[in-house]
């Protein structure tokens, strides 16, 4: 499956993104200039600091958020709202639920607005809960479930959305080791299933490296990029071989290092990579 | 066993009313005060009083126009709410002035309308609304605003239509806040039903009850009253009916948040 994987031309271009929250004294900066662009299909995670901007910078790109300067595109267009092939799974993801509805409900809603019979609503809700293991929790309330099924609903209702592009915003934060494992095992399987672009962040080294064909390492606040590293990691990856490989171990010693830096840089050491897929 | 549960309940909710009826029957045995009936001339009093014509020409009427008044305020608070909480300038420049008119007292009103309006159902209704229709609105408001924005920004990003997003969204997070606007409501609606017919008013219970009053027909009055707790009961137990329905799902999660 991933050999029919094209690296066509990018998909998603971030060109020196700049982003200062207005506030009364001033504003705040979060982001300063971000530059880099990821290919159609790649999964690329992205780490950081806490409060390096990354929320920000995903909003940016979701178009939920006025870009101060510079621009986001997706497939050649200016992003200025909300585009049509784009989901998004939010850091706090077990709040974007609705909870006075079905968690078939919460999943078919979106299906809604793009316009799709109830026959077809239904049927991609249930393959969609059935991909991430919750067939029988359909008619159940969103609160009625733990905080990793909740996570598991919201990737649910993404997939069923069919995305050409997915943004994770730190999905698997509060979940215990062993859900966070198979909820990793998840994305991959839907990435490589599915063929979307995902660009999925988290704060998690490791799970940076288990996860992406590419890390982006961003500096603390004002954001540039740090560095950004290619994971030449096999794409079949296994909890516990992938994690004992060597090479796993090296890349996981370089990026731990680019955050240390990156915790004391301060948008002075900008470097330029426009394309390491 | 559900039956049982039934009757448990029932029994939970007739055993002060009953006691309080045995102390009050107890405490007219001695002597008759002119103010005072007991509670089997009551009881007749009641059934003679209202179950005849004047179901048909005071009582029916007026709860007719109670209804119509809750209708309308629950329906103008909701959509005046709504569209004040989603709009920040709107509610910037509105709310002193809501407040303000919160705060003037709705009988005061009366005369007012009635000179605009005239003596007659409308003015009735629209002084019941005058009154009922701030918590409503006010609530509604806060509701509207306090919708969370991460589950917004999930509206937004799913692309929902603002039809979708007011259906699926708007109003259901800011419901509980309404529910808690139109109980608030109900008790000043029924107040408002028996002001408005006291001023140059021909038929209603509450100019019913005046006029009992006037003409010193003590268990006439005091049946009257009767009716009108009767209403506000009925009004608060509708009320409950509808509120768990819509809002099982608050309770539930209000549950859940409570354990964790
Ligand atoms: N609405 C806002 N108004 C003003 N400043 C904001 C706002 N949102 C975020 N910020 C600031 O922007 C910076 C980046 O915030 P952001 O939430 O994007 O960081 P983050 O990398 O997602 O952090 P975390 O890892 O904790 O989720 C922070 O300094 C934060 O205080
Ligand atoms: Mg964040």
């Amino acid at each position: 499956m991933k050999a029919e994987r094209k690296d066509a031309a990018p998909l998603l271009v971030v060109d020196h993104l700049k982003k200062v929250y207005p506030t009364p004294d001033g504003g705040v900066e979060a982001v300063r200039d971000l530059h880099f662009s990821v290919p159609a299909g790649q999964l690329a995670c992205i780490v950081g600091p806490s409060g390096a901007g990354k929320t920000t910078l995903l909003k940016c790109i979701a178009g939920l958020l006025p870009i101060t300067s510079g621009s986001v595109s997706l497939l050649g267009e200016g992003v200025t709202g909300p585009p049509q092939a784009m989901a998004v799974v939010f850091q706090e993801n077990g709040r974007s639920l609705f909870p006075w509805m079905s968690v078939q409900a919460n999943v078919e809603l979106p299906l809604k607005s793009a316009g799709l019979s109830r026959d077809e609503r239904r049927r991609r809700a249930e393959e969609a809960l059935h991909a991430v293991g919750l067939d029988e929790v359909g008619g159940s309330y969103p609160w009625q479930l733990s905080g990793g099924m909740q996570q598991r609903v919201a990737i649910a209702r993404a997939i069923a959305y069919q995305p050409k592009v997915l943004l994770m915003d730190e999905p698997f934060a509060a979940v215990d080791a062993q859900t966070r494992a198979d909820l990793e095992d998840l994305i991959r399987t839907i990435w490589m299933q599915l063929g979307v672009t995902i660009l999925f962040v988290t704060h998690d080294i490791d799970e940076s490296v288990y996860l992406g064909e590419r890390v982006i390492v961003l500096s603390n606040s004002p954001t540039v990029v740090q560095d950004d590293i290619a994971i030449d990691l096999p794409a079949e990856r296994d909890q516990l071989t992938t994690r004992n490989a060597p090479r796993f171990a090296e890349l996981r010693g370089r990026i731990y290092e680019q955050i240390q830096r990156a915790k004391h840089n301060r948008g002075t050491e900008s470097i330029q990579v426009a394309d390491a897929g | 066993m559900r039956a049982l549960t039934i009757l448990k309940n029932a029994a939970f909710i007739l055993a002060l009313p009953l006691l309080l009826i045995l102390l009050w029957w107890l405490g007219t045995l001695g002597g008759t005060n002119f103010y005072v009936p007991t509670p089997l001339q009551l009881i007749v009093t009641f059934f003679q009083t209202w179950f005849g014509e004047r179901m048909v020409e005071d009582v029916l009427p007026s709860i007719g126009r109670l209804f119509a008044g809750i209708a309308l305020t629950i329906a103008i608070g909701i959509a005046v709410g709504v569209v004040i909480g989603l709009f920040r300038p709107l509610r910037r420049v509105l709310e002193p002035l809501l407040e303000f008119f919160r705060a003037v007292p709705p009988p005061v009103l009366v005369p007012l309308l009635m000179l605009i309006i005239g003596v007659n159902d409308q003015m009735k209704v629209t002084v019941i609304v005058s009154g009922a229709v701030w918590p409503v609105l006010l609530n509604t408001v806060e509701g509207v605003r306090g919708t969370d924005q991460i589950m917004r920004d999930t509206a937004r990003s799913y692309r929902m239509t603002r039809t979708q997003q007011l259906l699926h969204l708007v109003l259901p997070a800011a419901s509980p806040q309404i529910l808690t606007g139109v109980r608030q409501s109900l008790p000043i609606a029924l107040i408002l039903m028996v002001i408005s017919e006291m001023f140059g008013s021909s038929t209603g219970l509450g100019l019913s009850i005046l006029q009992f009053q006037r003409n010193f027909a003590i268990p006439e009055m005091w049946s009257g009253i009767l009716v009108l707790g009767l209403i506000g009961f009925g009004l608060s137990i509708a009320f409950r009916i509808v509120e768990r329905r819509i809002l099982r799902w608050y309770h539930g999660l209000r549950e859940v948040q409570r354990e964790g």
